[in-house]
């Protein structure tokens, strides 16, 4: 039986559960005079029992689908002879990967005799876990079924205990972004520091260099200073600054002008125009950036006799700018509108003309927010990543010229893990520690963003 | 008095000043906006001139004989037969036909190029869907190779051919004339898979492994968001446990979607060892990142729902469980519903940490069930953009028009939505 086919047959079992303990209720309450003398509604009785069923069996099932292939691993590497099982992490991954594509089916793969009985038996344990799977998910349905059925009784408040699966279910829904962020924080935690033990963190952090291919040969273990991200750091800031020029000066004054001048006819008419801008998708943007913008300023150059190459820094931040005005337009828009209007009165009161009042009065005290938004922006151009994939360079040249090309944070997490990977060479490794990095930054962004926005907020409420 | 005028005048002409730089600044902020309108329209007729000679493809009239011999089956013919017939020599028969005059082998083979690799395909299925054709001949339309497309729709009367020799073009011109070679509606386009050939590339596909991936993603996201809105909204007390999850859920709105990407590959499909490229783990991954989405959204829908609605569901009896599920739910429901179809369209979208779970590699067939392969339409757009061939930069742009399209769809319907069913209390 598929995995499905099992999902269906649990959730029928429940159908038929609630149908069960709705019928019982029903029975139980008869010879008292009706189901008024229950203690909850029949219904609640049925759920309880489809509760009882589905739950436990769902969760079972679930936690054996997650877990199974790691046990299975497990059983078939003690299977091994003790002389491979001393085998280092990495060539025993490797023979697991051989086993494993045997196991399924996948021709031209080449194995001793050892690998292919440790095939045969990973498929034989897959058979019988299947197997098992099955009969321990429906017998454990069955058993709460059974349990459910037999708590029915009119004295019984069904409702309340319903209500406490239901509140249970919606802690554990709310808590998901917490194990979210902890999922985040120890995947990439645990690989960096990985990788830390491989490549000194001074030099990560620090070095010069990078070039990563290096770590590929075998007679070079990747410590030889090749990891040094201050390229990456220097090329992601430079594109993000870049994205800034553009998107700050034009994404603050159609704020401005939306917020202070349009008549609101026009505004309500041009917001969601500019919205149109943050709906597109990057892999968009990043199209247009390589394809359309890329050409048109390296044309630019040359017939100013400038040498502009074609995967230019300039390319890639204009774009990500354009990306980014609606963002920083619709979050510099709320803050202008949390300045009260007492102020702009008294200030146009004094003679001061508009534009007067705004650049003197409600941009100072709108400031605060209007860098906050700022920083939110930055923490965007960081993290954003199809644009410069595809308009940004590969080669980490460590240079402050937007006609030359660079490379950021992000493209190097692309480039190191899609494709053949390798697990444990610092190659991969070190996708996570820019991961790693790229958290903290855009993190620590965020929480400063915030922490500002909502002193500000406090300040006029 | 004399200085009393002379400060007025000082006045009067600082107002010239000061006006004119007042109208400066307006001016500056309607550039602002028309910069912004600029770039959009600029973006979308860049992307429409590209990409609309996609959905069109140049097709070559032939005759071609179905021979015994040329196709390589017996009398009797069965369907094994025909699966791995040579359909290409009865193209390249009918070709040297229709050109009697090349004799030499490079002209030939020349000649051959004029055909796409991936019209044999289209004869196949045709004859084996009516195996009386064996040994008939007939007209048909034939489509043409990557570098004719590219030359008719770009080159022609011009001097550069693209990628075509100059003989190669002669025979191009010739057809034209003669009415035996038509641009006509790009079907293949929406009903292939990937492929390496611009002309037999279409996007159905990725279409349908967005649409796996995306249901995936609904039917995780919206439960969930639903439930934890309805829990920090209506039950949450407020301690630490409550603060640290809106501290959470604030800060992953804002992580980079490529960490999720990281995410997804270091949990789900090493430590789990769910299947790579699967629109399974797409799906779960999409589901972390829209959540929060849905989560504010969803609390945004629920906190609009004024708390007498409450008060009488409690004051009539209800449980506290029972007034939210019983009324509150159903009055928020709108609201929610385009939260979700907002955050649909994000996932839509998304491409970063879709590539780290391997949803990049090239796949031909199209995915049926949620652990087959498969890619997504922004994945496979990067695709597309990447390679080198002339004819992927219209169905790139095409396929960007598709993925715009649905957005839109999604986008309006959110907005409909909103306007017809939100109440006003």
């Amino acid at each position: 039986m598929s995995t499905g086919m099992l999902f269906l047959v649990v959730i029928a079992l429940a159908a038929g559960a609630h149908y069960l303990g709705y019928t019982r209720s029903m029975a139980l309450s008869r010879p008292l005079g009706g189901s008024k003398h229950l203690a909850s509604l029949p219904s609640y009785y049925g759920v309880f029992v489809a509760l009882a069923c589905l739950l436990p069996a769902l969760l079972l099932l679930l936690l054996w689908l997650f877990f199974e292939d790691q046990v299975l691993q497990r059983l078939v590497v003690h299977s091994l002879p003790a002389a491979t099982q001393a085998l280092d992490a990495q060539p025993l991954g490797l023979l697991q990967d051989t086993i494993r594509n045997l196991a399924y089916g996948n021709r031209g793969v080449d194995g001793g005799t050892e690998v292919e009985q440790a095939a045969f038996y990973l498929q034989e344990l897959r058979h019988s876990a299947a197997n098992y799977r099955m009969v321990v998910t429906l017998l454990v349905a069955l058993a709460g079924l059974a349990y459910g059925w037999s708590r029915v009784s009119p004295r019984f408040i069904a409702r309340v205990a319903v209500e406490k699966v239901y509140h249970a279910l919606l802690v554990a829904c709310a808590s998901l972004a917490i194990l979210t962020t902890a999922g985040i924080l120890l995947s990439v935690l645990f690989e960096s520091m990985r990788f830390f033990n491989q490549v000194a963190i001074t030099e990560f952090l620090f070095g010069l260099e990078w070039s990563p291919q290096i770590a590929l040969r075998a007679d070079q273990q990747g410590a030889s200073g090749s990891f040094g991200a201050i390229p990456l750091f220097v090329g992601t800031l430079l594109i993000a600054l870049i994205a800034m020029l553009v998107a700050v000066p034009v994404g603050l004054m159609s704020a401005i002008y939306l917020a202070e001048y349009a008549a609101p006819q026009v505004r309500a008419r041009i917001k969601p125009i500019l919205e149109i801008l943050a709906g597109i998708p990057t892999v968009v943007y990043g199209f247009f950036a390589a394809l359309t913008v890329a050409p048109l300023i390296r044309g630019w150059g040359q017939s100013l006799g400038l040498d502009v190459s074609s995967e230019s820094a300039l390319a890639a931040g204009l774009v990500m700018g354009i990306m980014i005005i609606p963002f920083v337009s619709s979050l510099s828009d709320d803050i202008l509108h949390a300045v009260p209007q007492s102020m702009r009165d008294g200030s146009l009161g004094m003679g001061a003309t508009h534009s007067e009042t705004v650049k003197r009065v409600v941009i100072p005290a709108a400031l605060p927010g209007i860098v906050a938004a700022i920083l939110l922006a930055v923490s965007r151009a960081i993290g954003e990543t199809m644009i410069v994939v595809m308009a940004a360079g590969l080669s980490a040249n460590l240079t402050a010229n937007p006609l030359e090309s660079v490379t950021t944070v992000t493209v190097q997490i692309v480039t190191l893990l899609v494709g053949d990977q390798e697990f444990d060479s610092a190659k991969t490794l070190a996708a996570f520690a820019l991961g790693l990095m790229l958290f903290v930054v855009t993190l620590g962004l965020n929480f400063i963003a915030l922490h500002v926005v909502k002193k500000y907020r406090e300040q006029y409420e | 008095m004399n200085s009393q005028e002379s400060s007025i005048e000082t006045i009067r002409r600082g107002i010239k000043k000061r006006n004119r730089a007042e109208r400066r600044f307006q001016w500056w902020g309607k550039a602002a906006v028309g910069f912004a309108l600029l770039c959009i329209v600029v973006l979308f007729v860049d992307i429409f001139s590209k990409g609309m000679s996609a959905f069109q493809q140049t097709n070559i009239q032939l005759t071609l004989r179905y021979d015994r011999e040329a196709l390589g089956v017996g009398a009797q013919v069965t369907e094994a037969q025909l699966r791995a017939a040579d359909y290409s020599a009865v193209i390249k028969q009918a070709l040297s036909e229709r050109f009697p005059e090349v004799t030499d082998r490079s002209g030939k083979r020349a000649l051959n190029k004029l055909v796409s690799s991936g019209a044999g395909y289209a004869l196949r299925d045709r004859l084996m869907a009516d195996p009386q054709l064996v040994g008939e001949s007939e007209t048909r339309w034939l489509l043409a190779g990557g570098d004719v497309d590219t030359y008719v729709k770009e080159f022609a009367g011009k001097k550069e051919g693209g990628r075509l020799k100059e003989e190669q073009r002669q025979w191009v011109d010739q057809l034209t004339e003669s009415g035996e070679l038509k641009k006509r509606f790009n079907s293949n386009f929406f009903t292939l898979g990937d492929s390496r050939e611009p002309e037999t590339a279409g996007i159905l596909g990725a279409t349908i492994g967005s649409a796996l991936t995306l249901v995936v993603t609904l039917l995780l996201s919206f439960p969930i968001g639903v439930a934890a809105a309805i829990y920090l909204e209506e039950f949450a007390p407020r301690n630490r446990w409550t603060e640290l999850i809106e501290v959470n859920i604030n800060n992953l709105a804002a992580v980079p979607s490529i960490i999720f990407g990281l995410l997804g590959l270091a949990i789900f499909i090493n430590f789990f060892g769910l299947p790579r490229s699967a629109p399974l783990v797409g799906g779960i991954v999409l589901t972390l990142m829209t959540l929060p989405t849905i989560i504010i959204s969803s609390r945004a829908a629920i906190k609009a729902v004024p708390p007498s609605i409450r008060d009488a569901a409690l004051g009539l009896g209800a449980s506290k469980m029972q007034a939210v599920t019983h009324h509150v739910l159903p009055s928020a429901m709108p609201g929610m519903l385009t939260g979700a179809i907002i955050g649909m369209a994000q996932a839509l979208g998304e491409t970063a940490p879709l590539l780290m779970i391997g949803m990049v590699a090239f796949i031909v067939d199209v995915p049926t069930g949620i652990t087959d392969s498969a890619t997504v339409l922004p994945v496979q757009i990067y695709l597309w953009s990447d390679s080198p061939e002339r004819g992927f930069v219209a169905l790139t742009s095409a396929a960007i028009m598709v993925l715009l399209m649905f957005l839109i769809t999604m986008n309006t319907l959110a907005v409909i939505l909103r306007k017809r069913l939100e109440k006003r209390w």
